[in-house]
């Protein structure tokens, strides 16, 4: 083979400042990435924030604007065949023939990568073991469930054997049984040494996979930190308040805001300056307490059980009622609470 | 890459391609009972009232020329389909992520159309012979019909892979099957062209199908060719070369959206 393929790189997907822009509307705005060969990175974002075009760019799908990218030491932009020769990628789509059986999928891609008849054979078995579709190889990929179809797209992103492989949105729209599935399927390929860069929109799967979490926000690095530290930065849980009444809503928020920003417990309620805030409502102090007028709904991370029974004193004491009370793990929508208020 | 290695790729996409084929029983319609049943109508419910003019031709051994065009062409333009159901599924991605040449993928697709509708034709004719046709090719001619009938057939799967590739929706991609179903009506293929309106005489003259047409009766009852051979080996050799390139330069810049 030639020279390109022995360069030796310690990082698999390495993007500095990658741009690009569709009819004038900037989608990337710079995105930084670094993966390292051997570890799981999850790109976290909502839809339209940019995690599709980075994966089609770094999988030489499209030409950047801006910025360089190096997949397996090769450049994406000038070097597409040997990016293309060490990566596997799973779309958001379904990308098998509906028409044709698992196996006859599996055995089509592992010709086109130029495997044997044999061979081709011998790799479609191994991987219908593997991803639990044995059973259903002789069915059409079109009768096949989410889960199956999923599994099935990830096994031929694998015929090859890439050291690499892009997966995007692999559990958008499953069933809580088949994403768990999945997610043990995607442990065990890195167990096995692959190198994978996820997209997702679910912090909960960022966080059962990830070595690394980078989050991504209208086309830039919001964030890029473990899972851990990202679960920090964004609290525990987030307790959810609905009141009886729609006008008691920014006298509430602004009686939790000093819950929120005080571990001192409070002893006075009907603190003057919380009435200058109005029934219009002003923004809170804290950005993570917010307020929504259409479901009369507050929100406020919570440290502690203390602190949640302080919230609730606080608004009893004002004479706030209440109709309805939730604790939820944090969402997507917090964690980018969280962000843009550290960048603001 | 080496040609062996393109051959056996191309080789495993029209697998592909007719194995879809033979799965959707739509298709499979359209490729052996649609040709059946316009040699049927042509032959028995407008054979009656159209008169074949100065030819002195039977209906029959007029028409059947046009009518394998129309067989063959029909579902070669609906390739633009196969085409836009890869671009819209997302196995454009696949196959683009996968280690193989640009152009094999609407090669590939290209290559099983002609298969299954150059077949399409071959039934079509079946029919046309149990319905009277008596042809007076010899074996040379006959092998040239078949040159022609898959000249025309690749012709239009190339256009119509060049016509999916650039509006990616499948609806509009059937459009084009609409124009190559209504190109024969407009030539000297159904009714002789000196009975139309002038305008719609010089269109007939000029038009891709009434060459092809005259050389395809040429060749299967014997009359003469003249230059219709030549000028239509240049229009369906002309949309060969021309396509063919495009597509495969569109497939490398289209992604699935």
């Amino acid at each position: 083979m030639n020279a390109i393929h022995s360069r030796p790189f310690t990082d698999a997907i390495l993007a500095r400042g990658l741009t690009k822009s569709f009819g004038g509307t900037r989608v990337l705005n710079g995105i930084d990435l670094t993966v390292p060969t051997g570890s799981l990175v999850a790109l976290l974002g909502p839809n339209g924030s940019g995690k599709t075009t980075t994966v089609r760019i770094l999988t030489t799908l499209l030409p950047p604007d801006g910025g360089t990218a190096t997949v397996a030491g090769h450049d994406v932009t000038r070097e597409g065949a040997a990016v293309r020769a060490a990566i596997g990628l799973t779309s958001q789509q379904a990308t098998v023939d509906e028409l044709l059986t698992g196996r006859e999928n599996l055995e089509l891609f592992a010709g086109l990568c130029h495997l044997g008849r044999r061979q081709a054979r011998r790799r479609a078995d191994e991987l219908l073991e593997r991803f639990d579709l044995t059973a259903a190889a002789g069915r059409r990929a079109g009768a096949y469930s989410g889960g199956m179809r999923r599994r099935l797209d990830l096994a031929a992103s694998m015929v090859a054997a890439p050291p690499i492989l892009f997966l995007d949105e692999p559990t958008t729209g499953l069933d809580p049984r088949s994403r768990a599935e999945l997610w043990a399927v995607i442990r065990e390929l890195l167990a096995s040494g692959t190198t994978i860069l996820l997209t997702t929109q679910y912090l909960e799967e960022a966080d059962q996979l990830a070595d690394r979490v980078v989050v991504i926000d209208a086309g830039r690095v919001a964030a890029d930190d473990s899972p851990a530290a990202l679960k920090r930065q964004v609290g525990a849980e987030r307790l959810v308040l609905r009141l009886s009444r729609a006008e008691d809503l920014a006298h509430a928020t602004a009686t939790l805001s000093t819950v929120a920003l005080s571990t001192v417990a409070l002893s006075t309620v009907d603190h003057p300056a919380l009435d200058a805030a109005g029934t219009r409502g002003l923004p809170p102090a804290d950005p993570n307490l917010r307020h929504d007028p259409v479901s009369q709904e507050v929100t406020l991370p919570v440290q502690s059980p203390d602190h949640l029974r302080r919230a609730l004193d606080a608004l009893h004491h004002a004479g706030i009622a209440v109709e309805h009370v939730e604790l939820r793990t944090p969402t997507l929508d917090d964690v980018f609470f969280e962000l843009t208020a550290v960048a603001a | 890459m080496s040609a062996l290695t393109a051959a056996g790729d191309l080789r495993r996409l029209v697998v592909r391609d007719l194995r879809r084929e033979l799965r959707l029983l739509d298709g499979l319609i359209v490729s052996t009972v649609v040709p059946v049943m316009i040699m049927v109508v042509f032959v028995y419910v407008f054979g009656g009232a159209i008169s074949t003019g100065s030819s002195g031709l039977a209906y029959i051994d007029f028409v059947v020329p046009s009518v394998l065009l129309m067989s063959g062409g029909y579902g070669a333009a609906l390739t633009a389909a196969t085409v836009a159901d890869d671009l819209n599924g997302g196995m454009i991605d696949r196959f683009r992520t996968l280690p193989i040449g640009g152009w094999v993928v609407p090669a590939g697709h290209i290559v099983a159309s002609v298969i299954r509708n150059v077949a399409s034709a071959v039934i079509a004719l079946a029919a046309a012979l149990l319905l009277g046709f008596r042809p007076a090719a010899t074996p040379a001619e006959w092998a040239l019909t078949l040159a022609v009938v898959t000249g025309y057939v690749l012709a239009v799967a190339s256009l119509s892979v060049v016509w999916g590739l650039l509006v990616k929706s499948t609806q509009a991609a059937g459009a084009f099957s609409f124009v190559v179903l209504f190109l024969p009506y407009l030539s000297d293929g159904f009714v002789p062209a000196e009975t139309m309106p002038e305008v719609l005489q010089g269109f007939a003259a000029n038009q891709p199908i009434t060459p092809i047409t005259e050389t395809l009766r040429a060749l299967l009852l014997g009359l003469p060719m003249g230059s219709s051979g030549a000028v239509a080996a240049a229009w369906m050799g002309g949309a060969v070369v021309l396509s063919l390139p495009i597509a495969a330069l569109l497939f490398r810049r289209r992604t699935a959206s």
